[in-house]
This record gives C-alpha cells, sequence and structure tokens, in this order.
C-alpha cells in the first residue's frame, strides 16, 4: 500500500515532466553527460590500471629485475671513436647473488645478443637471450611446440634454441620446424621448442618477449660468441663488453621481496665503482601502481564531481523556474489540504526522476563509449560493478540536494498570495 | 447546532509602518447546514474573513471554533489537515490545474486524502456525474466554458465530503445564466446538508441564500437571518 502510493508519486512527477518534453530533456543532459563521462572514465581508468598490474604479474611478484645499465660517465665517452665500453653485471654477480641470500629460491642470468640468423632461405637479424634454464621457471610462458631446454643441454652447451612465438613468426617456423637445423651468425642449432610471446612490461622494468626471437643457454652464447659486442654506426665503431644485461632473481615469500632486494643493491654497490645496474622489485612496482590509481580515481572523481555539480544546478535552474511558474498550482494544491512536506516531495520527486532519468541514460552512453574505445583504439576498458552503481547513486543524490532548494520554496509558498498569482 | 464561531476575531495586516485592520472583533455563528451570503463593499473584509473560516490564514486574535474544535491556534499542517477533510473551497477565478484533466482535478482532494489510485478515480466519477461532466471527464481545463470549469470546481470541492463548502464571488465570471444554474447546484447541495458559506455583490445571487450577513469596514453591519 505504502509502496505503491510511492510509485504513484513517481509516475505523477513523470507525467508532470513530460508536460514539457523539450525542457526535461535539455535539463537531464547535464546529468547525462556528466554520468556519461563520469562511467566511461572510469572504465578507460580501470582498463589501463588491470593492463599495468597484468604486466607486473607477468613479471611475477616474487621476482626481483637486475638489470644492466650505461652509466652517465659511459654514456658521454662511448662516443669516442673506437672506445670500449665495459659496465653492467658480470658473471661474477650472478655468483655472488646465487650464493649471499638465504631468501632467493632461483636466480636467471640472461645476455642479450644479435645475430644474423638463417631458417630454410629465410635470413634475418635475431634478438637471442643467453639464459640458464632457470629462466624458463621464473618467467613462466606457455609452451607452443616442443620444448625448452634442460639443465644437462644447459651445462654441456648444447646448440639448441628455443624460438618464441614472435621469432618463430619472423623466421616462417612452424610446428615442423622443431627438430630442424638453424643457422646463427656461423654457427647451427636445433631447435628444440617454440613458446609463447607476451610482453611484460611495467615502469622501466622489462621482459620483452616481444623483441626476442630465441634463447640459447647461456654457456653456448659464451663459448660461441664471447661477451664482445660491436656495432657500427655512422661510420664509427663502438664496441662494448656487457657480460649479462640482465639477473632474475626469485624470491621465497613475498614479504622478503623488498628487504632481499635492498641487500642486493647493496651488495652491488660494494662491489661496482659505478652505478651501472638497477634493481626493480615489480611488487613495489605492484604498490605504485596502485598508488597511481587512486591518485587517478580522485582526479577522476573531482572531474566528475565537478559536471555533476554543474548538471545539478542545472536541474535547480529549472526546477526554481518551474516553482514560479507553478505558485498558482501551489497555491491551489495548499487550499485543497496538501501539507507543505507533500508539496516539498512533489517537487523533489520531480528532480531526482529528472537526474535518476540522466543518470540511467548517462550510464548507457557511459558504457557505450568504452566499448566504442575498445573496439577502434583496441584499447582495454573494464566497467565494474562500482563504476555503475556510484555514478547512479550520485545522481539519484544529485536529485535531491539540488531539488531541496527548489522544493523547500515551492513549500513557502503562502497560499493566499499563490492563489492570486496569475 | 453551530458548526462555526467567530469569537472577537481580529485581522491586521502590517504594511511596512502602516497597518490595514481588515477584521475588526467580528463575532458571528454560522449553524450546521445553513446557506450564508456575505455582502458588503470592496475591502470591507470579505474575503479576509472567509480565508480565516477556511483555514488558509489565521486572525490576529480572537478565537475560532470549528465543530467546537479551537483552531485558532494551530499549526500549518493541523490546518491543512482541517481544509482536507472539512472544507471545500470555490473560486471566482476556478482556480483548476491547467495541466491536469478533469478527472485528475476532481481527484486532488482524494490523493491528499491517501485514497488510492482505483478508489479516486471511482469517487471523481461520481461527482464528475453529479455536477452534469460525466462526459468531460478526460478534457482539460482549457477545452471547458467557464459554467462548466465552475462545476469542476464544485465537484473537486465535494470529492473529499466536506461538511463544509466556502465560495468566494462563484458566479463573478459567469453570465448571468450560467450563474443561476451555478446557484442551483449549491442550492441542491445545500439541501443535501453541506453548509456554504458565499461571498457575492450581486443580491440576485445572494438570494439563493436563507441567510445574509453584511460587512462594513471589517466589521459586521447587519445580519439578516431566517
Ligand atoms: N495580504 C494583504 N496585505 C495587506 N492588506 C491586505 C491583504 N489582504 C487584504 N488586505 C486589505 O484588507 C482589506 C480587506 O480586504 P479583503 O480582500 O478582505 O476585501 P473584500 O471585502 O474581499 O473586497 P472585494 O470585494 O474587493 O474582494 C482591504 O483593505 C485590503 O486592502
Ligand atoms: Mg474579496
Amino acid at each position: 500500500m505504502k509502496q505503491s502510493r510511492f510509485i504513484r508519486n513517481i509516475w505523477l512527477g513523470i507525467e508532470n515532466l513530460l508536460l514539457h518534453k523539450l525542457r526535461s530533456f535539455l535539463t537531464m543532459l547535464g546529468v547525462v553527460f556528466g554520468v556519461g563521462s563520469v562511467v566511461a572514465m572510469l572504465a578507460v581508468g580501470e582498463g589501463a590500471s588491470k593492463e599495468a598490474l597484468n604486466q607486473i604479474q607477468k613479471l611475477g611478484s616474487n621476482n626481483i629485475i637486475v638489470s644492466s645499465i650505461k652509466s652517465i660517465e659511459e654514456e658521454s665517452s662511448s662516443t669516442q671513436h673506437s672506445h670500449m665500453s665495459i659496465y653492467g653485471l658480470t658473471y661474477l654477480d650472478h655468483e655472488r647473488i646465487s650464493e649471499g641470500f638465504k631468501n632467493i629460491r632461483k636466480v636467471a642470468p640472461a645476455k642479450l645478443i644479435r645475430k644474423e640468423s638463417r631458417l630454410g632461405s629465410n635470413t634475418l637479424e635475431l634478438r637471442i637471450v643467453g639464459t640458464t634454464q632457470e629462466w624458463f621457471e621464473l618467467v613462466p610462458r606457455q609452451i607452443l611446440a616442443g620444448r625448452v631446454y634442460n639443465k644437462k643441454e644447459d651445462l654441456e652447451s648444447s646448440a639448441v634454441t628455443v624460438l618464441t612465438e614472435y621469432g618463430a613468426r619472423k623466421l616462417l617456423a612452424t610446428r615442423n620446424t622443431i627438430g630442424q637445423t638453424i643457422k646463427i651468425g656461423g654457427d647451427y642449432f636445433e631447435v628444440i621448442g617454440i613458446i609463447k610471446s607476451e610482453s611484460g612490461q611495467a615502469g622501466n622494468i622489462q621482459i620483452p618477449d616481444q623483441q626476442i626471437d630465441a634463447y640459447i643457454p647461456l654457456s653456448t652464447v659464451r663459448q660461441y660468441y664471447g661477451d664482445i659486442f660491436s656495432k657500427r654506426t655512422a661510420g664509427s665503431r663502438t664496441r662494448e663488453l656487457v657480460e649479462l644485461h640482465q639477473i632474475i632473481v626469485q624470491v621465497d615469500k613475498t614479504e622478503n621481496v623488498v628487504q632481499t632486494a635492498a641487500g642486493i643493491e647493496r651488495m652491488l654497490q660494494s662491489f661496482h665503482e659505478k652505478k651501472d645496474y638497477e634493481v626493480n622489485v615489480p611488487l613495489a612496482l605492484l604498490k605504485q601502481a596502485e598508488a597511481t590509481k587512486r591518485t587517478f580515481n580522485i582526479v577522476l572523481g573531482s572531474i566528475a564531481s565537478i559536471s555533476l555539480l554543474v548538471g545539478g544546478i542545472g536541474i535547480m535552474n529549472i526546477m526554481l523556474a518551474s516553482v514560479t511558474e507553478r505558485t498558482r498550482e501551489i497555491g491551489i494544491r495548499r487550499a485543497i489540504g496538501a501539507k507543505r512536506k507533500q508539496i516539498i516531495i512533489q517537487f523533489l520527486i520531480e528532480t531526482v526522476v529528472l537526474s535518476t532519468l540522466g543518470g540511467i541514460v548517462g550510464l548507457a552512453l557511459g558504457i557505450a563509449i568504452p566499448c566504442i574505445i575498445t573496439y577502434f583504439a583496441k584499447m582495454p576498458t573494464v566497467i565494474t560493478v562500482e563504476s555503475i552503481l556510484l555514478p547512479f547513486f550520485i545522481s539519484v543524490g544529485v536529485g535531491i540536494v539540488f531539488g531541496l532548494y527548489p522544493a523547500a520554496s515551492a513549500a513557502k509558498v503562502d497560499p493566499i498570495v499563490a492563489l492570486r498569482h496569475e | 447546532m453551530n458548526i462555526i464561531r467567530f469569537d472577537n476575531i481580529h485581522k491586521t495586516y502590517e504594511m511596512g509602518t502602516q497597518q490595514v485592520k481588515a477584521l475588526n472583533g467580528v463575532n458571528v455563528s454560522f449553524a450546521k447546514g445553513s446557506f450564508w451570503a456575505i455582502m458588503g463593499p470592496s475591502g470591507s473584509g470579505k474575503s479576509t474573513m472567509m480565508n480565516i473560516l477556511g483555514c488558509l490564514d489565521r486572525p490576529t486574535s480572537g478565537q475560532y471554533f470549528l465543530e467546537d474544535q479551537d483552531v485558532s491556534l494551530l499549526n500549518d499542517d493541523s490546518l491543512s489537515d482541517i481544509r482536507l477533510k472539512y472544507v471545500g473551497f470555490i473560486f471566482q477565478s476556478f482556480n483548476l490545474i491547467p495541466q491536469l484533466t478533469v478527472q485528475r482535478n476532481i481527484e486532488l482532494p482524494l490523493y491528499y486524502l491517501g485514497l488510492d489510485a482505483e478508489e479516486s478515480r471511482k469517487q471523481a466519477k461520481e461527482m464528475a456525474l453529479k455536477v452534469g461532466l460525466g462526459d468531460r471527464l478526460n478534457h482539460r481545463p482549457s477545452e471547458l466554458s467557464g459554467g462548466q470549469m465552475q462545476r469542476v470546481a464544485i465537484a473537486r470541492a465535494l470529492a473529499g465530503e466536506p461538511h463544509i463548502i466556502l465560495a468566494d464571488e462563484p458566479t463573478g465570471n459567469l453570465d448571468s445564466s450560467t450563474g443561476e444554474q451555478i446557484m442551483d447546484l449549491l442550492a441542491e447541495l445545500n439541501s443535501e446538508g453541506k453548509t456554504i458559506i458565499m461571498i457575492t455583490h450581486e443580491p440576485n445571487i445572494a438570494a439563493y441564500a436563507k441567510n445574509r450577513l453584511h460587512m462594513k469596514d471589517g466589521f459586521i453591519d447587519s445580519i439578516e437571518e431566517n
């Protein structure tokens, strides 16, 4: 009984709004765009942060990534003719890290090289990672065909290689390529597997699978190609000596990650004269990403509040005009016996219906926009339950807040004066 | 038995520093089921008296008993309740809500009385039939003649089954023959037991009432009671 009266009041409100369709529609637009932009922005923001989190998780939340970097001094002297840059992580660093920390479970060293390669009739420059078998455990990737190399092949410097999905595509390698021979530099390797490419990138840490074409046991790389890498650029010849480009460390427990990373940093500091390494913790980035997301949400929230404020003021403005226009109606209702409260409710329902309807239309708009963005810009967007419910309830709230003043001024109308109002 | 009793009612309007004494100590009683015409020159306080009678306004001083209840000091909500349950207003300018249909206009008091939609529709239809507008329920006021609009207003005043009908120059905007039809309707309502108090300037309209009251400068000048 009570509820049916509530629904009846809402219908009366809708009927009244329908008397001025264009006006009601225009009044609604403020909330439509307010809510629409909030939902759309939240979806885009959520999509971006989810992508970031995904990337970070691909790097492994228990992992520490130690990378070689060119120190600033090296950077400036490397332009000199026939200068050889020597920097970065060493095999000794790898050993020290592997043995020096009780919380470390696994360590995988990585060396990046580029070599002219040939498979069948395709010749291409490949980007190759020389690493131990641990790599595949620390950065697990789905095996698409064949297998990855094992400890024995690792230790024996076997001439085997695992292609990435990306590298395989470049070389036109397929499932049938497994077991075939590929020429890398001047040497022949057996292709034993193909693994899925995934780009794990977050902040300045990256394990760019998409840019890696093949994996070879580290000992094989050392034995075949050595540590010096030379490059010809614009007539000058630069040479670099980098033993290891990256060391990936897996810690036993998430709680120990930060502390272990600090330990590695301290250890490296004592052995390296220059700061030619970098210690990164995906977990820290995870926390940073969460903080960024919070900031992002605050900014979005502010923009949203402003647009909803504007929408609300629009509603209030029209409702105040409507109260003036309907003064006589208010007088009549009061003379018949309507209480002030009932006049307030009547006007409040109209504003809430207006803003809620605006909220619903805005929601539809806010859901459509991210879908269009995802479709055309291939940008991930995520619509969460909260990103729908929050703007919706806010639009109801806007109706109440901005409807209260016009409704109260309607109720204050003196019936005797109102009845004489033209 | 008196349905209405005014005991030394004063109404003073403050206009800045000036005071307008619209009612100046009115003592009067109206019996249940009586039919009164209130007459008097313009500005004599007739409408002021009517507003207080109808609980739209409160006296500055004095006591007003409605059905033996002192209503002079009631708050706004209680006065609204009294208007809703005891009083039906009829105005010179009809005062229908233009965007609502005849049906909806008549339903208004029923809506505030809390009747459900089904019941209100039924009663409103009954009232429309009573005033001879059974075929105009879905029209808007703008599509009706003056006489028809006043009939709708009467139907609306009757819908809540009030004991008292207050009419401020109900025929003021109507031609004489339409005015007479409206008066016939009011006389019929009076014969059914409603107490009717009506303001008019026209003696032939006042003649429909059984009792007449003349106002002058906020006082009761004379009373003709039968
Ligand atoms: N709201 C008000 N504020 C100030 N003065 C008022 C107000 N309402 C009425 N008055 C004054 O009170 C006096 C009585 O007014 P009222 O409307 O009762 O007269 P009336 O008898 O109904 O006149 P008419 O026949 O012209 O309708 C008048 O002098 C009028 O100016
Ligand atoms: Mg008057």
